[in-house]
């Protein structure tokens, strides 16, 4: 057990690297001087040339390949080029929000997800199954920023439920709590979708197996039949899901925190990209990649413990 | 039919004929209510984009200031915005921004990556170990930052968009197109085309490509979904085509400013995004299960 923790852990360490040269490599691609692009085009020579030096971008390209992959692995990202503070400090007093949302919204698809996907998979092609596939179907086509402005309208607008502005006070938990309800379903609802949809189809094939007979011929209860031997069959699919949707989970939590004018990396990023706050973006990049790849390498963990078969493999 | 009044070659008699595949397909599809309701709503949009400049009632750029933020109703069948702009021409212009980056975008993945995942799989070997981890680094940014990210460093424009896009959709259309060519080409036929002496490239296109577009297909149908989706998510950030210019997304953004007093201006932009990713999902889905092997004997 410990040793393929181990080995699983050591298998991220490529991808690290590789989507790390990915970074690299996607920031040198850009078109233009990226410090006339910084300083905007009136820049006097001297001035792109100090700026140049001060980036590192006048060393040799392998030069800046390595402090780069050195500067990332010891978590030292630079300094922004717009407040000048380090970018890891800067992330870190966000950092907390977006992972309470991207969390919180995992869990209320889990939450309804599965439940919801057992039920249309025990009553297949019947109302209800009908039902759920339906409301999947458009619970995955909703963008996150146009379910969140419906959502913002009837709940806080209209009934006045929840809160319009979203930065909540991270040391008070009922705080905490209120303000993060209304943007963890919003985000969550395509995972909730998602989840259902993989649900109902793994439940279906596993509910099918020669053991769910046996175990019901040997009378076994048919709510130990579905909830142990059928779910925990069919946990490998969902468990895979999961992991892939954290991912998007992060990524739309950009349109989640505008929408709700929340705090977070969906706000640094943004406000990033309109100040062209160069070295901010490419901090970024990394630590969504770390914390995906990070994701991947708990998913991968996550297979051996459900599945004992995996861990010989 | 005789073996000798079949003017195929042996290689190609062998080959399951794709065009009955498809016609399966898509007469299950046409019977599946589904997809014919995605069907009809994908087509009304398009039919919409593309006959804007005749129907669309008023300039979607003419600004007039004496009728801002009128709610719908009137000489403005669904109200305008903060300019005085019409509200429906605006989206049926923006019907066009939506589509037409779409469809390149996944156009452009699609050749791209099915090219990738074909080529790969079919050489095998170290070569499509090195492309699939390549493709897998790719695989694990979310599409949205990706795109964000690009369409940043890049500039905000029509081709930008395209590209980035493209970029997010490759990986995917890869692995879909890699797996059944590694079936593919341990089955008779291939091997009798090799056989027979054929080029790789005669093998490629003639023999594996057309049993391997259905699928191929298919994810073009739902990643379009999600282009349509990306396109919109980065006009609402403001990284999306310029304005002017009407973009669904961008008209949901600077409706989302007078949310409190002119809620069409946010909810009209955003219901009409809904309606064209859900239309395209429908149809991905009864396409998918009418493609699909292990659905298919149900």
């Amino acid at each position: 057990m410990v040793f393929f923790f181990v080995r699983r852990l050591l298998a991220a360490v490529p991808t690290l690297l590789a989507v790390l040269t990915l970074v690299f490599v996607i920031v040198r691609i850009v078109p233009g001087d990226p410090a006339l692009v910084i300083l905007g085009d009136q820049a006097t020579p001297e001035a792109a040339a100090a700026l140049r030096a001060r980036l590192g971008l006048d060393r040799p390209l392998w030069e800046q390949y390595l402090s780069f992959l050195g500067n990332a692995l010891t978590g030292d990202f630079g300094n922004s080029l717009v407040t000048g503070r380090p970018i890891l400090a800067e992330v870190g007093a966000v950092l907390p929000h977006t992972i309470d949302l991207t969390v919180a919204a995992m869990l209320f698809g889990v939450i309804i997800g599965v439940p919801v996907g057992i039920w249309a998979a025990l009553h297949r092609n019947r109302a209800i199954d009908v039902a759920a596939r339906i409301l999947s179907l458009f619970g995955l086509s909703f963008p996150v920023f146009v379910s969140g402005i419906f959502a913002l309208l009837l709940f806080s607008l209209h009934w006045r439920l929840f809160p319009v502005i979203g930065s909540a006070n991270l040391d008070d938990p009922a705080d905490r709590l209120h303000k993060l309800v209304l943007p963890a379903v919003t985000l969550g609802l395509v995972m909730a979708a998602y989840i259902t949809r993989v649900t109902r189809s793994a439940m279906l094939a596993s509910l099918s197996e020669d053991y769910i007979r046996t175990a019901r011929a040997k009378g076994v209860p048919w709510r130990r039949v579905v909830w142990v031997h059928g779910l925990r069959n069919a946990s490998l699919p969902i468990v895979t899901v999961v992991g892939l949707y954290v991912g998007i989970l992060l990524g739309n939590s950009v349109l989640t925190e505008i929408v709700f004018n929340r705090p977070g990396l969906g706000k640094i990023i943004v406000g990033a990209l309109n100040q062209r706050d160069y070295t901010m973006l490419q901090g970024l990049m990394v630590i969504y990649c770390f914390l995906i790849v990070v994701v991947n390498a708990v998913t991968d963990l996550l297979y051996g413990v459900l599945d004992p078969r995996v861990q010989a493999t | 039919m005789s073996a000798a009044s079949d003017s195929r070659t042996p290689a190609e008699a062998v080959a399951p004929p794709p065009p009955a595949a498809w016609k399966r397909a898509l007469a299950k599809a046409r019977s599946n209510p589904t997809t014919m309701v995605g069907a009809l709503i994908c087509l009304a949009i398009l039919l919409g984009a593309v006959l804007a400049p005749w129907i669309a009632p008023h300039d979607p750029a003419e600004q007039n200031i004496l009728d801002r933020l009128l709610p719908p109703g009137g000489d403005y069948p669904l109200g305008t915005d903060q300019f005085g702009r019409d509200i429906l021409s605006r989206l049926l212009w923006g019907a066009r921004i939506s589509l037409s980056v779409s469809l390149s975008a996944i156009a452009i993945a699609m050749v791209i990556g099915g090219a990738i995942g074909m080529v790969s799989g079919y050489i095998g070997g170290r070569f499509d170990l090195i492309t699939m981890q390549v493709m897998d680094v790719l695989l694990s940014f979310p599409s949205l930052i990706l795109g964000l990210i690009v369409v940043a460093l890049l500039g905000p424009d029509l081709v930008n968009l395209i590209v980035a896009i493209a970029l997010t959709a490759i990986a995917p259309f890869a692995r879909i197109a890699r797996a059944p060519t590694l079936a593919l080409k341990e089955r008779a036929f291939v091997e009798a085309g090799r056989a027979l002496g054929f080029s790789h490239t005669r093998i490629l296109f003639r023999h594996i490509l057309p049993n391997i577009t259905s699928e191929v297909m298919v994810m073009a149908t739902l990643w379009l979904a999600t282009a349509v989706r990306v396109e919109a998510s980065l006009s609402f950030i403001g990284l999306g085509v310029k304005p002017p210019t009407p973009t669904w997304g961008g008209m949901t953004r600077d409706g989302f400013e007078n949310i409190l007093d002119s809620a069409w201006l946010a909810t009209l932009p955003g219901l009409a995004i809904l309606l064209l990713v859900l239309g395209l999902n429908m149809v991905g889905d009864g396409l998918r299960d009418a493609t699909d092997p292990k659905l298919r004997n149900e």
